[in-house]
Formats: C-alpha cells, sequence, structure tokens
C-alpha cells in the first residue's frame, strides 16, 4: 500500500503541472483586464493603462509568463498581486483561517445532518420521516444560496433583529464574549451554506445505504440475530461509505476554495470572495495561487479516496 | 452471488422484455408516475402556455408595478409592471430545456468517464483521472468568459442567437457538473468489477462490455441518479448565474432562476415575485427527483415489486 | 475681508447674468485691478473664492466613538499613487491628505493648505501658468516629522516617474513644481491652465510622506512597507489594513485642524453588495454609513420606512448616457468592425438619431428607477452649474418619433418592423452589467417596438467591458454595437479632460489599439474648433461658453442621448452627519463629520 501512495505522490507532480500548465492559459487568454477600472476615469490617459499592462508583463507571451511563474514557484515566491499590490501568499494567508472556520463549520454541519438523517430514512424508506427528509432536502437544492442568505436575513436580522449580518473579522470583545460574538455571526452563514450542502449530500447517503441495505448478506445478518443498531453501523453503512467517501473528497477542498455566493451575503472575507474579486478584476497572479492550491487539494483527497476505497472494500485492488 | 442469483430468477419468471419490467416495476412506484405527469404538465404549461395567456412578457406597464397576484396579473407583476404568469411560462420553457439537457449531459459525460476510468487498469485510468482533477480545479468563470468568447459568434451564426446560446449554455452547464457523477460512477465500478456475480460473468466468459452494460452498470447507477436530479436543479440555477453575468441568455429574456435572482432584493416588498419561480423551480425538482428514484428501484433488479 | 464678500457678490452677479461682464471689469479697474488680473478673478471665482462655511459642531476633539463605514467594494490598495478604482481612493484618503479638497458645494477649501490660491493672495498667475501654494505649518505626519514643501515635492518627483508605475502619472508628468521655501511650493504649467486645481487636490491627490517613500521609488516602489501601512497627515491614524476586507484607524490627537476629528476610531469594511449595504446602515443600524447605494428608489423607500437611516444624495455632473454608433458596426473593413470607413446604416439619417432620442422616456426611467438619484437633462455635461446648457430640450413621443421615421421614408414592414432600401431597423443595444441599466435597457427597448423598431439587448460584465483589451470586441471603445449605455464619472469640477474624448482626433480605431476614447466615431469640425479654443481659453465666461457650443453641437446631432443626470447616493444612519461632494470622493471631508447626539 504504502509502495502504492509513493507511486501516485509522484504520478501527481507530472499532472500538478499539467494542471497548472492549463489553468495558466485559461487565465491568460480569459478576457478582461486589471486596470478595467481606470477606463473611465478622465485622469488617466490609455498610455498610463499600457505602461501598467506593460510594467506587469501583461504584454509577454504566455509561455514566458507561465516560465516565470514556474520558476517564481518553484522558489516559493507566489507572485505578487496587481491589484493589491503585495504578496499573494500573504493576501491568502489573511484569509485562511477564517475560511477554514466558517466553510469548516458549514461542511461538518452538512456531514453531521446528512449522515444521520440519510441512515435513518434508508432504514424506513416511504415512512413519514423519510417523506419529510426528502421534501425538506428538495426545497434545500431548489433554492439558491443567494436566495435562502436573503430570506435568513430578513428573517432573523431584520425583522427579530437576533443575528448581525456583516461578517467582523474585528469583534471588540474578549473572551467568553468574543466566541460569544464570533459564534453569533458565524450561525447564519454556516446555517446557508450547511443546510445546502446537506440537502443533497442526505439524497446520496440515503440512496448509497438502499443499495446495500436490501442485499442478502444485509438479511443474512439480521437472521443471525445481529441487532438492527449494529447491522446497519457495522455491515450497511461500512459498504454504503464508498459514495460518501467520495462526495467528502469532493468536497473537502472546498473548505479552502471557500464559497463564493455566501462569502458575499454575509460579506465573510474569506478565500472565495478573494477568488471572485480577483477574478472579476483579471488579478491572475491571485487567482493562479488561489486555485493552483486548489488544484493539489483535489489531486490529494482523490488520492485519499482511493486509499479510503480500499480500506472499506479489501477487494479493491490499487494498482 | 446475490445480484446474480435473483436477476436469472426474476428473468425466468416471466417472459417480460426488460423494458417492460422495467415499465411494470416503474408503474408500481406510485410517486414516480404522478410526478411523471407533474413534469408532463409543467412541459404543457410551457409549451402550449402562450397560445392560452397571451400577454407580451416585455409588455411595461408602469401602472401596475409590484401589484400582487388579480385577474389581470395571475401571478402578479414585477417592478416594471410586467406580467410574471407571462415571464414564468416563456421562462420556463428555458429553465426546464437547460435544466434537463445539462443533467443528461452531465450524467452521460461522467457515466462514460467513470465507467472507463473504473474498468481501466492502466494508463486510461490515470489519465481519465487526471481530467476529471483538472476539471474540478479550473476556476469556472474565467473559463466561462473565455468559452464565450471563444464560441459565442460561431455558434450563433450556425444555429441562431437563441439556438446557439442554449448549446452553449447547455454545454458549458453539462460540461462543467458531470465530475462528481465520473467520481462515483468509478468508485463505484472499482468496488463493484470485483463482485461475485460480475466474477462470475466474466468466468461465463462475459465480454468486457456486457460485463459493463449488463452486470457492472445497473448496480452502480443508484449514485448516478440522484446526482443528475440534483444537477437539474443545480443546473436551473446555475442558468440564473451565466445570465446575470451577461454570458446566458439576453438580459431581458426571462428564465426561472433568473426571476428568482431578480426578484431576491425585492422579497420584503413584493414576496411574490419570488414565490412564484420559486416554486416553479421546487416542482420541477421534486419531480424529476422522484422519477429518479422511481427509475432507480425499476431498474434495480434486486428489489421484487 | 470687505473686498473679498463684495466680490463674491459681483462674481456671482456675473455667472448669473445680473451684471455683465463689462461692468464688472471697469468696476474691477475703478478698483485699481488690471483687466486680465479682473478677468482671472472671475477665473477662479467659481473654483475658489466661495469657500463655504463650514457646518463642524463639536467644539472638542474626539468623544464621538467608533465611525463605521460600509464599501461593498473594499478597498484593495492605500497608496494614492497607486489607486486603480475610486475604492482605493477612498481608503488611502482615510490616512492621506491633499492639500485642498471640494466641498459640498464644489469649492475649494484648505487642508495643508494655508490658504487657497488665488490672484488676490498672489498664488495665481495672471498668466494661468502657474500656482503658488502656501502650506499650513506645524503639520506632522503620524511619526512625529514635520510635513514640508520637500514632500510635495517629492510626491511630483514620485508620480510622474515611469517606473513607478503611478496612476497619477498624467496628472504630474506635464508640470513643474519647485520649493520656494519650507512652506511653499510652485507649480509651472507648459501652457495656460485656466482648470489649475488638479495636482495635489482631492482624494486622488493625496500625498505621501517622503521621508518613508523616498528609498522606493521607480521598480522598488512596490516593496515599500508604507504601501500596506500608510502614514500620513490625516485626523485619523493607521490601525490595520485587510485588502478588500477591512481597514481602522484611531484618532490622531495632534490634529492640524481645532476640534477634529469627532470619532475616536473609524472602520471601513468591505465587500457585499449595495442592497445589502443599504439594509446594514438604514434599516438595522449595523453600521453608520454605506458608499454607493447604487439601488433601485423603491427598495431605499421601503428600507427608510421606520429604519435608523436614510439616503443622502450629492449632486456632481455624472451622466448615464446612450451613445449612438456613427460608423457600421456589422461590416468588417481591414479587420475592424465599426471602422471609420464605413457608415451607420440607419444612424446616418439625421431622422433615425432624433426619433431614437424621442424614444427614451427619462421621465419613466427616472420615476421607475433612479427616483431620487436621477435628475431629467437633455445635456451631456451636466456640471458644474456654469457649463451647463440651457439651450437644450428632450421630449418622450412614441407618435411622433413614427412620424419622423414615416416622414424620413422608413416604413413598417410585414413584420411591423420598419425599413427602407433594403435596411431593416434592427439594433443591438449594449450595456455593462448592473440592475438599472438592464432595467432601463427593457425600457427603451418597449417604446422602440412600439415605433417599429427591433431591438436586441446584450449586456456585458463590467470588468470586460471597461478593459482595454485589444482582443475583445465586447468592450465599449471597440463598440461592436449599435447604441450603448453607460457612464463616465465626473470626477473633477471642470469639463476639459470629460469634453476632450470627443474630438475628431480622438477616434478609437484597430490602429491606435481602441485606445482613442471618443467612441461613438462621432466627428465634427465645429466641436473640435469649440474644444481647441476652450482649451486655450484664459477668460471663464468664454472658456464656459465654448464648452455649451460642444455641449449643444452633440446635442444638436444626437451623439448622446443622456438617459439621467445620475447624483451621488450614500446611505447614513440618522444621527451622523456627513460631509458629502458631487466632485469629490466620499471620504474627501472626512474630517468635517460628526454625530449628533
Amino acid at each position: 500500500m504504502s509502495q502504492y501512495i509513493l507511486r501516485r505522490l509522484l504520478i501527481a507532480i507530472p499532472s500538478l503541472l499539467g494542471i497548472s500548465l492549463i489553468l495558466f492559459i485559461v487565465l491568460a487568454l480569459a478576457p478582461g483586464d486589471p486596470f478595467s477600472e481606470l477606463a473611465t476615469n478622465p485622469n488617466v490617459p490609455p498610455e498610463v493603462r499600457e505602461a501598467l499592462r506593460a510594467k506587469f508583463g501583461l504584454d509577454d507571451p504566455i509561455y514566458l509568463r507561465y516560465v516565470h511563474w514556474l520558476v517564481a514557484m518553484v522558489h516559493g515566491d507566489w507572485g505578487f498581486s496587481f491589484v493589491s499590490r503585495m504578496n499573494v501568499d500573504t493576501l491568502i494567508l489573511q484569509r485562511l483561517s477564517t475560511t477554514l472556520y466558517v466553510i469548516g463549520s458549514a461542511q461538518l454541519l452538512a456531514l453531521m445532518i446528512a449522515i444521520p438523517v440519510g441512515v435513518y430514512a434508508a432504514t424506513r424508506p416511504y415512512s413519514i420521516f423519510d417523506q419529510v427528509a426528502n421534501t425538506l432536502a428538495f426545497i434545500g437544492f431548489s433554492l439558491p444560496t443567494f436566495f435562502t442568505g436573503i430570506l435568513f436575513i430578513l428573517i432573523f436580522s431584520v425583522k427579530l433583529d437576533w443575528l448581525p449580518f456583516v461578517y467582523s473579522t474585528d469583534i471588540k470583545a474578549t473572551g467568553i464574549h468574543w466566541i460569544g460574538e464570533q459564534i453569533r455571526q458565524t450561525i447564519m452563514p454556516v446555517m446557508v451554506l450547511g443546510l445546502f450542502q446537506a440537502a443533497s449530500m442526505t439524497r446520496f447517503v440515503r440512496s448509497a445505504m438502499l443499495d446495500v441495505i436490501r442485499l442478502d448478506y444485509v438479511t443474512t445478518a439480521r437472521a443471525k440475530g445481529i441487532g438492527q443498531r449494529r447491522v446497519i453501523i457495522k455491515h450497511v453503512m461500512r459498504n454504503a461509505m464508498i459514495p460518501v467517501v467520495t462526495l467528502i473528497a469532493l468536497q473537502v477542498p472546498a473548505v479552502f476554495g471557500g464559497a463564493i455566493v455566501t462569502e458575499q451575503i454575509f460579506r465573510i472575507p474569506g478565500i472565495g470572495s478573494l477568488l471572485i474579486s480577483s477574478i472579476l478584476a483579471n488579478d491572475t497572479p491571485v487567482v493562479m495561487a488561489v486555485t493552483f492550491v486548489f488544484a493539489c487539494l483535489v489531486v490529494l483527497f482523490n488520492l485519499i479516496a482511493d486509499v479510503l476505497y480500499g480500506w472499506l472494500d479489501p477487494r479493491i485492488s490499487l494498482r | 452471488m446475490a445480484g446474480l442469483t435473483l436477476a436469472s430468477r426474476s428473468a425466468e419468471r416471466r417472459t417480460y422484455s426488460p423494458l417492460r419490467e422495467t415499465w411494470r416495476r416503474y408503474r408500481r412506484h406510485k410517486l414516480a408516475v404522478v410526478s411523471a405527469v407533474l413534469l408532463l404538465v409543467l412541459v404543457a404549461a410551457v409549451v402550449l402556455g402562450p397560445f392560452l395567456w397571451r400577454v407580451g412578457i416585455n409588455e411595461i406597464d408602469f401602472t401596475a408595478r409590484l401589484e400582487g397576484p388579480s385577474l389581470a396579473h395571475p401571478l402578479g407583476t414585477d417592478d416594471l409592471g410586467q406580467d410574471i404568469l407571462a415571464r414564468m411560462i416563456s421562462g420556463g420553457r428555458i429553465s426546464l430545456a437547460v435544466g434537463l439537457a445539462a443533467m443528461v449531459v452531465s450524467v452521460l459525460v461522467g457515466t462514460l468517464i467513470g465507467a472507463l476510468a473504473g474498468m481501466s487498469r492502466g494508463a486510461l485510468g490515470h489519465f481519465l483521472m487526471w481530467l476529471t482533477d483538472l476539471f474540478l480545479a479550473l476556476p469556472q468563470l474565467p473559463l466561462l468568459l473565455l468559452l464565450i468568447y471563444l464560441f459565442r459568434d460561431e455558434l450563433k451564426a450556425a444555429f441562431g442567437p437563441e439556438g446557439g446560446i442554449f448549446i452553449l449554455i447547455v454545454v458549458v452547464i453539462g460540461g462543467l457538473r458531470w465530475m462528481p457523477v465520473a467520481r462515483l460512477v468509478r468508485a463505484q465500478f472499482l468496488s463493484l468489477r470485483e463482485k461475485e456475480f460480475v466474477e462470475a460473468a466474466r468466468a461465463l466468459g462475459a465480454s468486457r462490455a456486457r460485463q459493463v452494460i449488463r452486470h457492472i452498470l445497473p448496480n452502480a447507477l443508484g449514485p448516478v441518479i440522484i446526482a443528475g436530479t440534483i444537477d437539474v436543479a443545480a443546473a436551473i440555477i446555475a442558468e440564473s448565474t451565466l445570465s446575470f453575468l451577461g454570458l446566458g441568455f439576453p438580459p431581458d429574456t426571462p428564465t426561472w432562476g433568473r426571476l428568482l435572482f431578480d426578484a431576491k432584493d425585492y422579497l420584503d416588498i413584493a414576496a411574490h415575485w419570488a414565490l412564484f419561480p420559486g416554486a416553479a423551480i421546487f416542482i420541477a425538482v421534486v419531480a424529476v427527483n422522484f422519477i429518479g428514484d422511481g427509475l432507480r428501484d425499476a431498474l434495480d433488479a434486486r428489489r421484487v415489486i | 475681508m470687505k473686498l473679498g464678500t463684495e466680490l463674491r457678490t459681483m462674481i456671482d452677479g456675473v455667472k448669473d447674468g445680473r451684471m455683465d461682464r463689462r461692468g464688472f471689469i471697469q468696476r474691477m479697474i475703478a478698483l485699481g485691478l488690471t483687466a486680465p488680473m479682473a478677468t482671472q478673478l472671475l477665473a477662479i471665482g467659481g473654483v475658489a473664492m466661495a469657500e463655504s462655511p463650514s457646518a463642524y459642531k463639536p467644539t472638542k476633539r474626539g468623544g464621538g466613538g467608533a465611525l463605521k463605514l460600509l464599501w461593498w467594494q473594499g478597498p484593495t490598495l492605500l497608496n494614492p499613487h497607486f489607486a486603480t478604482g475610486t475604492k482605493d481612493q477612498d481608503g488611502s484618503r482615510l490616512f492621506y491628505e491633499p492639500l485642498a479638497c471640494w466641498d459640498a458645494n464644489g469649492n475649494l477649501s484648505p487642508v495643508l493648505a494655508a490658504e487657497i490660491p488665488s490672484i488676490e493672495n498672489g498664488g495665481l498667475a495672471a498668466d494661468a501658468k502657474s500656482v503658488t501654494w502656501k502650506l499650513k505649518p506645524g503639520v506632522k505626519w503620524h511619526d512625529g516629522k514635520p510635513f514640508t514643501a520637500d514632500d510635495v515635492v517629492f510626491n511630483w518627483e514620485y508620480a510622474k516617474d515611469p517606473a513607478t508605475a503611478t496612476v497619477t502619472l498624467a496628472t504630474y508628468r506635464d508640470l513643474i513644481v519647485e520649493k520656494i521655501d519650507d512652506l511653499t511650493v510652485k507649480i509651472s504649467f507648459k501652457n495656460p491652465t485656466p482648470f489649475w486645481a488638479d495636482a495635489f487636490v482631492g482624494a486622488p491627490n493625496a500625498i505621501i510622506p517622503k521621508h518613508l517613500f523616498q528609498d522606493y521609488t521607480g521598480d522598488k516602489s512596490r516593496d515599500a512597507p508604507t504601501n500596506l501601512k500608510p502614514v500620513g497627515t490625516s485626523a485619523y491614524k493607521f490601525v490595520e489594513f485587510k485588502p478588500g476586507d477591512l481597514i481602522r484607524g484611531e484618532i490622531n490627537l495632534d490634529y492640524h485642524m481645532p476640534n477634529r476629528p469627532h470619532f475616536d476610531t473609524i472602520e471601513m469594511k468591505g465587500g457585499g453588495d449595495a442592497v445589502s449595504a443599504a439594509r446594514a446602515v438604514i434599516q438595522t443600524g449595523e453600521y453608520d454609513f454605506g458608499w454607493n447605494i447604487q439601488v433601485e428608489d423603491e427598495i431605499l423607500l421601503r428600507l427608510e420606512k421606520g429604519g435608523k437611516g436614510k439616503a443622502s444624495y450629492a449632486v456632481g455632473g455624472d451622466t448615464e448616457f446612450i451613445a449612438l454608433n456613427f460608423t457600421d458596426p456589422n461590416t468588417e473593413v481591414d479587420g475592424e468592425r465599426s471602422s471609420m470607413k464605413t457608415k451607420h446604416p440607419l444612424f446616418s439619417d439625421p431622422a433615425v438619431r432624433k426619433a431614437l432620442s424621442l424614444l427614451v422616456d427619462r421621465d419613466a426611467i427616472k420615476n421607475v428607477i433612479y427616483g431620487r438619484a436621477g435628475r431629467t437633462t437633455a445635456n451631456y455635461l451636466n456640471g458644474p452649474e456654469k457649463f451647463v446648457s440651457k439651450n437644450t430640450t428632450w421630449e418622450f413621443s412614441v407618435e411622433k418619433a413614427a412620424k419622423l421615421l414615416d416622414d424620413a421614408g422608413w416604413k413598417p414592414g410585414a413584420d411591423g418592423i420598419r425599413a427602407k432600401d433594403g435596411k431593416r431597423m434592427k439594433i443591438l443595444f449594449q450595456t455593462a452589467i448592473n440592475g438599472p441599466r438592464q432595467k432601463t435597457q427593457a425600457i427603451v427597448k418597449q417604446a422602440c417596438q412600439k415605433a417599429g423598431i427591433e431591438v436586441e439587448l446584450k449586456s456585458v460584465v463590467a470588468s470586460i467591458f471597461f478593459s482595454s483589451d485589444v482582443g475583445n470586441p465586447d468592450t465599449y471603445p471597440h463598440f461592436y454595437a449599435d447604441i450603448q449605455m453607460f457612464q463616465i464619472p465626473m470626477s473633477q469640477p471642470d469639463p476639459a479632460q470629460h469634453m476632450r474624448r470627443y474630438h475628431s482626433s480622438n477616434v478609437a480605431t484597430k490602429a491606435n489599439k481602441w485606445q482613442g476614447q471618443n467612441f461613438p466615431r462621432w466627428v465634427n469640425k465645429d466641436y473640435d474648433a469649440a474644444i481647441d479654443a476652450a482649451e486655450g481659453e484664459i477668460d471663464p465666461i468664454k472658456r464656459a461658453a465654448f464648452y455649451i457650443k460642444a455641449n449643444d453641437l452633440m446635442w444638436q446631432d444626437t451623439v448622446f442621448i443622456p438617459a439621467m443626470h445620475r447624483l451621488k447616493v450614500e446611505a447614513a444612519s440618522n444621527t451622523l452627519r456627513p460631509v458629502l461632494s458631487g466632485w469629490a470622493n466620499e471620504t474627501d471631508n472626512l474630517h468635517e463629520w460628526y454625530r449628533e447626539a
């Protein structure tokens, strides 16, 4: 197994290089201009914009820009933001903790809802509980976060005045009050995002459980007099986990990538809002850095998922 | 062991063709049947609606702004006094078409790539997983801007303004959502291809294609169907984001997602504006999901209904 | 200052037309001034002399608590010379100050300057070729170092160095700044410059300290630690900066203006969208001030009901316009559409342009979309007041438009769309994405359809629409559409740079990589002559007349259909007393803000 992991990690290097090249080409070719805001400023003549483009190397051929980026990256230099004129790694690190905290909590919430609800619903298909859970799940993923976010704000901030809806990274309190405020301001974004994720996840868990629960060995296990709880947890869940693990492996990199819409609505200074504003401003070094880290995580978690498959189902042979 | 014995027994029992057998099983699932009817009604409404409700989608009436439901405007009006029913009917055509077509694209592409990656034990499998990782890592917005920039005019020239944009949107939405399906299918395949019933089929000399189509795929479809049904909702919503970014249909083309997006800031002034498109998306999603459930139960040979 | 008051009354009299110019100049000569000097007095009349009285009430420094500002686009950097957008200027201005800024009435008010230069105080040369600024004595940077003329001269050197790549390059490259003594600097212009109040004036031209930046000029400019931790002269000292998210500052107890500032701390939070920013200020009161609330008036009125704040407005010169393409966007000549070698198939007929203007229902656009934030207008140039033409009118009438088109031979075809000589009236209408713009498009389209003109709408992401990307056909300078709508903000109370754009020498073409600013590709000799004449004209009345003429020429030719004269809209809590100017950044007068208990 360790040999397999080592080999996969070695393969990861050229494959990440390939991904980085394609990412870079897409970003470089994508239309737009980091200095577009200057375009309607009558005090800034077009020559100034041209000079800026030249200074930041935007007019160089793409292969040259890519080589520059790669060489810098190998030396640990993540690049320099056109828009903020500061180092990209500082910019990302500033936002990392908030993203991990908010988006991570949301993903955890999603899992904590989806797995028990999905499992329980699958053990009693078409019962009242199952029907209610399904309906809620349908509502959950038919309503986009841009809508539920505003709905929550209207209810909990405007009508009830319970929760703040502007996320602050600078809470003026200490100790227990700080923690309280921190939780208060995180409730709405975590709920909005967590429930949205939980909705689809519940459906997957339920379906995966249903696939396994009808298999003969489950019936056999039951027939042997093993308790329902034990059957579900030891025999069914383990086998039903393969799609669930796949989904979680797909979701974990997203914790780093942030959630653009939710972050925008609640003004959470996370990676997602950095990414979208950098994309709209064509701040290629920032976009490149974020997406490249994201790509590394995607590849890594794909590998982890594969290893987990082998553990969940020892018959899976990985070569 | 399980799959093989049960499958062959049910095949012996009656002489139904597989298709009829599936239909027989599908009909047992009441909600699925009701949902199929509901979806047909929705499709009929958006297709035939304009002939029955002859109010123009762009007819502005400044004297009837943000009005609630009334006889003149059964679903009320938006902030320009445009009739929401007419816009819902017109928007439903696009939303339903985009949702279903994008779902089909993502499921087909995802299943194909996932199946190939799951069966291959060599370079092809690695390459396909690399491709999946690549697509997962690609930032979608710049990619969309690039695709639209590169292909919009060509597609417009080839398929007309509406058709060209439709194809572009379906390809873009479907083409960027197949990766989870591929990963799910591959994971199922990795597990299923080692199962006894596949081994048995292999031992009996079944070709690889037959192993996949007759034995592995039907058992791997559970998560695919769920992913596909979730994709319908996601595609309808994604379309609204696209048109908001100027990448989709012209800005005055109403779609359900777009209506919901436009209505969100008026939620406390004119709730009806958001309510109807939201409900329409919900009904479509529920219908597709129950059809999916029904299909899954019908295709699941192990389940005796 | 009795003379000053009397002068002001008389200058106002000339501006209003109550007193004629000759009478004014004769009286001035009688007072012992020469004729050119008297002229110059008028020149600076609108700019400098009418300093408005301050409405600032607090009688002590501090004690106002925290001021919480919400900028839905957060500043991304804090060096005014690198500010790509107004948001960055706003953020930098929290800590850096210019010599003077524009007050609520569009007059200059001194900040780091001891006084506003005028002919009277010897600050302005009669030939309009130099300005001498006296600096306020005793001003200290936040680190305690004194602020002197060296700092001012340094800013000029810093900005004009192309290697530094500043966005202020154009303001400083064509002038010379000299130190006369520690508290006096002289700016010399190459040509007579009637509008002299650009360099070192306003938030975009705030001054950075020499002692912290002198080692970081040219290519090294990006390494300056002070780029991210500003040390300025303003009322608030820097505490923390997170690009795009948060800026924090605290009171500067050594501030150079008495009793100011009022607030003890300041916070500028970024991100989100305009509607929710309005909610956080007006409806829930989480914040004191929300920037640039471009929201449908309907929503604002609703939020204001029983809310904790209200919308406030500032009149400037921003005009939302629909521009007509004078070239053919659908014919490619030498790899370029909208080429100067073509003529627009429909708009080359003046009747079509006039008809289109009749089809823009400006009242509806105001009532339904902009509300209090808009004023209907027939003019492209809507401020400052002395440059606004009174000779123009507008009207909305589908019938008149239809008649005009009928008379010109554009007859409706079987499908109801007009045509003439095989040319169908189908136009493509593009704009940048933004809620109010899409609604305006819908309103215009509806009226056009009634008159037999088919309109296809298109909207482009703002970052592409306004980009200088040569390869992208969706940018506004390419103008690969028949009509397009946006606005060009007017950041100074002077129309020179604004009107210069449409000079025929500035046409956007492939040859100049679409860097030319005349995107309608309209060429008019009289217009060129008026602009050229205005730029060399020192006499303010004549100068204004030239710009009014230029505006009227554009109106006669229907180059632009002004959809709305837009006001700045901000959200402020009911207790906050912000000082806002239509001619300045929102934070430019921050030292004057206070809260009423």
